[in-house]
């Protein structure tokens, strides 16, 4: 059982299907928080990435390759800190997946890399009421999982929730990065948008690899 | 003209267009061989950081095997800048660092640098010692008066000067200072500070009419400090 590049197309598709969705649960919680554009941008810059899939006319071969077209996409599209955060966890996790198909111990590396990449680039830490506080259970759920033989679409289903649990975590959390620590502690009692919307990306995920199945 | 442009160019990122091209005019105006390129505002004009706009510019400064340093205002112009640099290929990398440094002050200070053909790592330096200039001033420090019988196998000079210039030691003379002493072979204070550095020479805060006490210390020292006290006497073409 392995993951190939149509999945992550179905992933990207459904990722841009859902953040759609979330926009305006993105904006609300940006606006209690931060400064309200976290839902719109990623919105804008996911459709800018299903408008390049569509138009790409040969199919692409790795997953690694259409993670690498989200990258440079979100970079460019996608403004504030969340395009460069996002970029550059898609541009990690691309070099994980540059092979035709992904193992669970793949997938695992991939998601290893995506956290690596956001921690490098935002320079935060678990408990800062980030991206990062879904990302770092989603990765240690992943890995669980896959030590105990999981196929990558259990892999992904663990990561989905490990990062639903991260998010719902960080409500009570006080920032001290990123916009939302200017607030102090008045950040708590608000989702991070970021936790928020890492937590919708890896259902996505999760959704695309048991369809797969 | 772009073979005449110092071998390290700026590249000013900021949330705004208006701040980044506002500074990178001040810059250049103080270090006119410095190509100093801004890259402020989002794709449409208004507020924030641009990935195409940062690479756009990156390009154009990295340009005929330049190097580049990288200044940047707050937030996500430091992560976008990265994130460029991260994309990039890693030859255009190695020519690249992004300085830890206040916007407007290191911009000068290492265009100023940059202007007297500094290696990367001098300009970089020159940017990020630009903060150590919001430190109080009874905390700056001056460099000390050498004591005892000269090191230095030129030995020392001294010059005494009166300030003519009726806006006393602003930003172009003191620009014009570093650019004019870069190559001399000395190290050269004035009533103290580093004469190499732009914002020791304004954070004096010499008007009309001051003495300047112009000390020196290397091969160069007899030169330089005869050229500084001359064009203090000129008046910076000012008078």
């Amino acid at each position: 059982m392995t993951l190939d590049a149509a999945w992550a197309v179905d992933w990207v598709r459904r990722s841009a299907a859902t953040v759609a969705e979330h926009r305006d649960e993105l904006v609300e919680l940006d606006r209690q928080i931060g400064d309200g554009d976290h839902g719109e941008n990623l919105n804008r810059g996911f459709a800018a990435v299903v408008a390049k899939l569509d138009a790409l006319e040969q199919p692409p071969a790795t997953p690694g390759d259409v993670l690498r077209l989200v990258a440079t996409t979100l970079m460019s599209t996608v403004g504030g800190a969340a395009g460069p955060l996002y970029g550059t966890a898609y541009l990690r996790a691309s070099k994980a997946g540059a092979t035709d198909a992904l193992g669970a111990a793949a997938v695992v590396a991939m998601l290893e890399s995506a956290l690596e990449g956001v921690v490098a680039r935002g320079k935060a830490s678990a408990g800062e009421k980030t991206m990062v506080d879904a990302w770092t259970p989603a990765v240690a759920a992943a890995v669980e999982a896959a030590d105990h033989g999981a196929p990558p679409s259990a892999v992904l289903a663990a990561a989905a929730l490990g990062a639903r649990d991260g998010a719902q975590a960080t409500v009570p959390l006080v920032a001290t990065k990123g916009r939302a620590s200017y607030l102090g502690a008045r950040s708590a009692g608000h989702m991070d948008p970021g936790a928020r919307s890492s937590q919708l990306l890896l259902e996505a995920a999760a959704e695309a690899a048991a369809d797969a199945d | 003209m772009t073979n005449e442009w110092a071998p390290v160019a700026l590249v000013l990122v900021s949330h705004s267009r208006e701040l980044a091209e506002g500074a990178a005019r001040v810059a250049g105006q103080m270090a006119p061989r410095v190509l100093v390129v801004p890259a402020g505002g989002d794709d449409d004009g208004g507020l924030g950081t641009s990935y195409g706009r940062v690479e756009a510019a990156l390009r154009e400064a990295t340009a005929d095997g330049r190097s580049a340093v990288v200044l940047t205002d707050l937030g996500s112009a430091v992560l976008t800048s990265e994130s460029v640099l991260e994309m990039a290929d890693d030859e255009l990398a190695t020519r690249v660092r992004v300085a830890d440094a206040p916007f407007v002050e290191g911009a000068v200070a290492a265009a100023v640098t940059a202007h007297g053909r500094a290696d990367l790592a001098a300009v970089l330096a020159s940017a990020q010692a630009a903060a150590a200039s919001f430190a109080p001033a009874s905390d700056a420090s001056p460099v000390a008066p050498p004591a005892g019988p000269p090191t230095s196998p030129g030995g020392d000079a001294r010059g005494d000067v009166v300030l003519r210039n009726p806006l006393g030691l602003h930003a172009r003379p003191a620009a014009l200072i570093v650019r004019m002493l870069a190559p001399f072979d000395a190290s050269v204070q004035v009533n103290g500070v580093n004469a190499a550095s732009v914002l020791d020479l304004m954070k004096l805060g010499a008007v009309q009419g001051d003495l300047l006490t112009v000390t020196a210390q290397g091969p160069q020292a007899s030169e330089a400090v005869a050229r500084l006290v001359s064009d203090v006497e000129a008046g910076f073409g000012e008078v």
